[in-house]
C-alpha cells in the first residue's frame, strides 16, 4: 500500500468521534444462519450501502507472492457462476449496482451499493462473487497486465516511490515491507491456485465483519445476509503473522530523481489502537501534524515559511505494528530546511508539551466534527466496519466524546515524551535534494 | 488551498445528475431566491443529520485572468484566507475548526468556490465570516509572497513532478489556440513567480462582488430559515459593476497537432487524443447531451466499446476510455485515452485506437448500446442524493457556467430524450481526426524538464528579497 493510501485509511480509522445523542442508532442484526451485521437504518433515499471485511489482507499473501490479495480484489467481479466477465459486469451495470473489492494490509474488504428494489439480485451477485468466482484465464491475464502497468506508473510517482522505500527499509523481513500491490516479479509469479488459496483461506464466517446502512429494516436484512454470506465456510485458515516494529531509526536515505521537488516521507514506531494512551496520542498528533491548518507543522512549514503546499503526520495502528509517520514535499534546494523545521517541531512538542489552548482547540474540533462523517449511508456502513475491526463496542459512538474529553494536558505531555523523539525518525527523500547529510 | 482541474469538476457534476424514479421527477428539489443586491441563493434541504454545507461560488475563474497573469484566480483563492480586519491572517480555518467545522476552497477555469461544512448551530458564524471577506480582504505583501511560494510548491507537487500532468497541461495548450482554457488553472510557473499583491487586489475588486456570487447551502435547513440570515449578512453588501465574461474566442481548428513528451521518469507510456467539442453553453450546444451519451457508450465503463475492443479483445491496452465535460462556459473538449499493455509497442496501440475512432467517427455506434448507456447514466442519479455536497456542487457548477437550476433538475429527462441518430451525428461532428490534438507519453530523455520551474522559484525569491 502506498503512503497516500495509508493516509486515507488512517483518516478513516481516526475519523470516528461522537455523534449527537440519538442521531444514529446502531442495531446488531443476527441472521437465521448466525451471520452478524451492524445496521443503521436510514430511509431518506431508496439506497442500501453494505461494507464488509475479512481479517487478513496482504499480510496473508503466500510467501514470495506479494500482491495475491490485491489480484483477487481485481478478479471477483470478472465473472462468477455461469456468468463470464462481460455478462457479470453488464448485469451489475444494468441495475446500477455498485460492487467493489479492496485489498488492504490487514483486511480484505468489499462494498455493495444498490437501490432497494434490486436488493435481492444485488446480494445474490455478491454471493456469486464471494463463493463462485470463475477466475478465467483471460481476466487473470488482463488484470495482471493492469496491475503491472499500475506498478510501472507507481514507479514514476515520487510519492509512491518514497512510501514504498520507507516501508521496505522499516520492515525488511516482514510482509509490511512489501506494497499491497506486490512487485513486478511477485505479480508475474501468482497463479490461479494462489488466488483460490487466498479465497479459501480468508473468506470465512468467523473472519467476517459487516456494516449496513440505508433503506432496509433488520428483518429484511437477515435473509439477505444469509443469501450473500451464508454459504461461506465456517472457519478461516489460521493467520501466523509476527508483530514487528520499524527498523532503521535515525537513518536518512536519498533516492535520486531529476525532479524539481523532493518528496519526503518520515516515520517511526507509533501506538497501538488498544493502548490506554491512544486518545492522548490522537490529540497530540492533531496538534503536531494531523490538524491541517491548525497543526504546528502546517503553521511553521507552510504558513510561516512557504516551504510546502502540504505537510502532515498521522497515526497508523496496523494490526501487527503501529506507526507514526508523515510527509512533506519541497523544492530541492530548500528541502533540508523543511526537514530541520519538522525535527524541531517534534522536539519542541516533546519537551514543552502543548498549551492548554491547543488541547482545547483539538478537543472541540475532534468532538464537534464527527457528524460530518455521517453524511452518506456509505460512510456510515464503512464506519460500522471500522468500529468492529477495532473491537470498540456497539456503544462506541456514544462513548467516543467522553474518551476525548477525558484526556488531560499531562496525558498529552506523557505520550509526546514517549512518541516524539526526533532521533528515532527515519527519513526517505526522493528527488535531487541539496545540503542533506545522508547516512 | 485545493485546486480543481476542469476535468475533476466534470466528474463532480456527472455524479449528481441521475435519478431512478420517473423522468419528470426532480433530483434535488432546491429552493432559490435572489437578494436585492443581485446575489442568488440556492437551498438544498437534506434533514438526515443537523449539519450544513455552506458554499459561496463566484462567476470567475482562471479563464477570466488578464493576459500575463495566469494563476491569479487561484492565488487569490489562497489569499482569501489571509485576513480581514475582523479575522486576522490564517485565522479563518482555525476558527471554523474550533467550531468542529471543515473548510476549503477550489478554483477552476470558470469558477472559484469557498465552502464550510459545520453543525447547523454554527451556520450563522460561517455566514458572517464569509460575507466579511467578500468585502473586507486586507493583504500584507509578506503574506502574499509566502503564499506565492506555497503555490509554486503546489504546482511542483501536482504538475512539475509528474510527467503525465506535464503532458496534459501542454496538450490543453495545444488544443486551445487562443482561448484562455489553454492556460493551466494553477498558472504557468514563470508567471506565478511574478504575481504580486496588486494583481490579487485588482482581480478581487473586479470580480468579488455579491452580484457575481451565488450562495448555496445544503443540509438541515430550509429557505425560510436561511432567508433572514442571508439578508442580514450578504444582503447588506453593495453590488458593483462586474465585467462581462467576454473571453478571447477559439478559431476554427484547422490542423491536426501532436504533442509528445519523452521523460526519463516515465515507466508506463500512454496515448490520448482531444477534440474541441460543444458544451451546454457554447458551440453547437444541441450536441452536448448526445456527447455525454456517446462518451458513456464508447468509454464510460468496462463494458463500453473502447475497453471491450482494445483491452479485452485485442489485448493491446490495460486501460481505454473517454472524458467529456459539458459544463464549460466556453467550448469544451472530448478526449479519448489508452495505455499499452506491457510489451505492446506504442505504434501498435495507436493504430488500433485510430482505427476504432475512425469507425466511431462515421457514426457507427450500436443503437442498443446507446439505449443501455442512457439507462446507466440515469440510474446512477439515486446515489447522488445520498451525499450532502453533490447537489451543492451541481448547482454551483451549473450557475457559474451559463446553466440554470432547471437545467440541473431536468438532466434525467434531457438524457432520456437523446436519440440514437443524435448520438451518431454528434460522433460525426466532433471526432474529426484532422483537427485533433494527439498526446503521447513515452520513456526516454528530453530537455532538462526540471529546469524551468526551478528557475522560476529562484526568481520568486529574488522578487521577494527586493520588497
Amino acid at each position: 500500500m502506498n503512503i497516500v493510501k495509508m493516509m486515507g485509511m488512517a483518516a478513516l480509522l481516526l475519523a470516528i468521534t461522537v455523534t449527537p445523542a440519538g442521531a444514529v442508532e446502531v442495531q446488531r442484526v443476527v441472521s437465521d444462519k448466525g451471520i452478524v451485521a451492524w445496521l443503521v437504518e436510514d430511509h431518506t433515499n431508496p439506497i442500501i450501502s453494505t461494507s464488509f471485511a475479512f481479517r487478513g489482507g496482504a499480510i496473508a499473501d503466500p510467501q514470495n507472492k506479494a500482491g495475491t490479495a490485491n489480484m483477487v480484489s481485481g478478479l471477483l467481479d470478472e465473472g462468477a457462476g455461469d456468468m463470464r466477465s462481460y455478462e457479470f459486469q453488464k448485469a451489475l451495470e444494468d441495475k446500477a449496482i455498485r460492487l467493489s473489492f479492496d485489498a488492504n494490509r490487514d483486511t480484505f474488504s468489499g462494498n455493495l451499493r444498490t437501490l432497494g428494489e434490486n436488493r435481492d439480485f444485488a446480494f445474490d451477485m455478491l454471493r456469486l462473487a464471494l463463493t463462485q468466482p470463475r477466475l478465467d484465464s483471460e481476466p487473470i491475464e488482463r488484470i495482471r497486465a493492469q496491475i503491472l502497468a499500475g506498478l510501472a506508473r507507481e514507479l514514476q510517482d515520487p510519492n509512491n516511490v518514497a512510501g514504498r522505500k520507507w516501508m521496505a527499509t522499516a520492515f525488511p523481513a516482514h510482509p509490511y515491507g512489501t506494497a499491497v500491490s506486490g512487485t513486478p516479479e511477485s505479480v508475474r509469479s501468482i497463479d490461479r491456485k494462489d488466488l483460490h488459496g487466498f479465497i479459501e483461506g480468508r473468506f470465512a464466517r468467523d473472519n467476517l465483519i459487516i456494516g449496513v446502512s440505508g433503506d432496509i429494516t433488520a428483518e429484511h436484512l437477515k435473509p439477505l445476509l444469509d443469501k450473500a454470506f451464508g454459504q461461506l465456510p465456517e472457519k478461516a485458515a489460521p493467520l501466523a503473522v509476527a508483530s514487528t516494529t520499524p527498523a532503521a531509526a535515525g537513518t536518512l536515505l536519498v533516492e535520486h530523481r531529476d525532479i524539481p521537488q523532493s518528496v519526503v516521507v518520515f516515520g517511526k514506531a507509533g501506538i497501538a489502537r488498544k493502548d490506554p494512551d491512544w486518545y492522548a496520542a490522537y490529540i497530540m498528533n492533531y496538534i503536531l501534524g494531523g490538524g491541517g491548518f491548525n497543526s504546528r507543522l502546517m503553521e511553521q512549514v507552510r504558513e510561516k515559511r512557504g516551504l510546502a503546499y502540504s505537510v502532515s503526520t498521522y497515526l497508523q495502528p496496523l494490526d501487527y505494528g503501529a506507526l507514526m509517520a508523515g510527509g512533506v514535499a519541497t523544492q530541492n534546494d530548500r528541502v533540508a530546511q523543511s526537514i530541520e523545521v519538522i525535527r524541531e517541531e517534534w522536539r519542541r512538542l516533546r519537551e514543552d508539551g502543548p498549551t492548554n489552548e491547543e488541547l482545547n482547540n483539538a478537543k472541540t474540533y475532534l468532538t464537534g466534527s464527527f457528524p460530518l462523517q455521517l453524511t452518506s449511508t456509505n460512510a456510515i456502513a464503512g464506519i460500522l466496519v471500522s468500529i468492529q475491526l477495532d473491537e470498540l463496542g456497539i456503544d462506541y459512538l456514544d462513548r467516543r466524546n467522553g474518551l476525548i474529553e477525558r484526556v488531560t494536558l499531562d496525558d498529552v505531555k506523557r505520550v509526546a515524551q514517549r512518541l516524539l523523539d526526533p532521533a528515532q525518525l527515519s527519513w526517505v527523500v526522493v528527488g535531487n535534494p541539496a545540503g542533506l547529510t545522508v547516512n | 488551498m485545493k485546486f480543481t482541474p476542469r476535468r475533476l469538476a466534470a466528474a463532480l457534476i456527472a455524479i449528481p445528475l441521475l435519478l431512478a424514479t420517473p423522468a419528470a421527477a426532480q433530483i434535488f428539489n432546491p429552493e432559490s431566491f435572489v437578494l436585492p443586491n443581485g446575489m442568488q441563493v440556492v437551498v438544498i434541504p437534506n434533514h438526515r443529520i443537523p449539519v450544513v454545507s455552506h458554499m459561496v461560488w463566484y462567476r470567475v475563474g482562471a479563464a477570466d485572468e488578464p493576459a500575463g497573469k495566469s494563476g491569479i484566480a487561484h492565488l487569490l483563492e489562497h489569499l482569501m484566507f489571509k485576513g480581514t480586519e475582523a479575522v486576522p491572517p490564517g485565522e479563518f480555518s482555525k476558527i471554523i475548526a474550533r467550531h468542529g467545522g471543515r473548510d476549503n476552497a477550489f478554483t477552476s477555469s470558470d469558477y472559484t468556490a469557498y465552502f464550510q461544512n459545520v453543525a447547523k448551530e454554527h451556520l450563522e458564524l460561517v455566514m458572517r465570516m464569509e460575507a466579511d471577506r467578500i468585502a473586507n480582504l486586507r493583504l500584507d505583501p509578506k503574506d502574499v509572497h509566502t503564499e506565492r511560494d506555497v503555490v509554486l510548491e503546489e504546482r511542483r507537487s501536482r504538475t512539475d513532478n509528474d510527467p503525465a500532468a506535464l503532458l496534459s497541461e501542454r496538450s490543453e495548450a495545444a488544443l486551445y489556440l487562443n482561448h484562455p482554457y489553454r492556460n493551466p488553472i494553477i498558472g504557468w510557473a514563470v508567471e506565478i513567480a511574478k504575481l504580486d499583491t496588486e494583481d490579487a487586489i485588482d482581480f478581487y475588486k473586479k470580480y468579488y462582488a455579491p452580484n457575481n456570487a451565488i450562495l448555496i447551502v445544503a443540509g438541515d435547513i430550509t429557505a425560510k430559515e436561511l432567508k433572514p440570515l442571508a439578508e442580514k449578512y450578504y444582503g447588506s453588501l453593495p453590488p458593483r459593476d462586474v465585467p462581462r465574461r467576454l473571453r478571447p474566442q477559439e478559431p476554427y481548428p484547422l490542423t491536426a497537432r501532436r504533442v509528445e513528451l519523452r521523460h526519463p521518469d516515465v515507466r508506463q507510456p500512454s496515448w490520448g487524443r482531444r477534440f474541441l467539442a460543444p458544451s451546454y453553453s457554447s458551440g453547437d450546444t444541441k450536441y452536448a447531451y448526445p456527447l455525454e451519451v456517446l462518451s458513456e457508450v464508447i468509454g464510460g465503463s468496462t463494458t463500453s466499446r473502447l475497453y471491450r475492443k482494445l483491452v479485452v479483445e485485442k489485448e493491446l491496452a490495460t486501460a481505454a476510455g473517454t472524458f467529456y465535460d459539458p459544463s464549460a462556459l466556453d467550448l469544451s473538449s472530448f478526449g479519448v485515452y489508452a495505455s499499452p499493455r506491457p510489451g505492446v509497442a506504442m505504434d501498435t496501440l495507436e493504430q488500433a485506437m485510430i482505427a476504432e475512432l475512425d469507425q466511431i467517427a462515421t457514426g457507427d455506434v450500436d443503437g442498443g448500446e446507446i439505449e443501455r448507456a442512457k439507462e446507466r447514466l440515469r440510474a446512477n442519479v439515486a446515489y447522488a442524493r445520498d451525499s450532502l455536497q453533490a447537489g451543492a456542487y451541481a448547482f454551483g457548477v451549473a450557475l457559474t457556467t451559463g446553466q440554470s437550476i432547471e437545467d440541473v433538475e431536468r438532466w434525467p429527462e434531457r438524457i432520456a430524450a437523446v436519440t440514437i441518430d443524435q448520438v451518431r451525428e454528434a460522433a460525426r461532428m466532433v471526432l474529426k481526426a484532422d483537427q485533433s490534438v494527439t498526446s503521447v507519453l513515452l520513456p526516454g530523455k528530453t530537455e532538462k524538464v526540471a529546469t524551468p520551474p526551478q528557475e522560476s522559484a529562484n526568481r520568486a525569491r529574488e522578487v521577494e528579497a527586493l520588497q
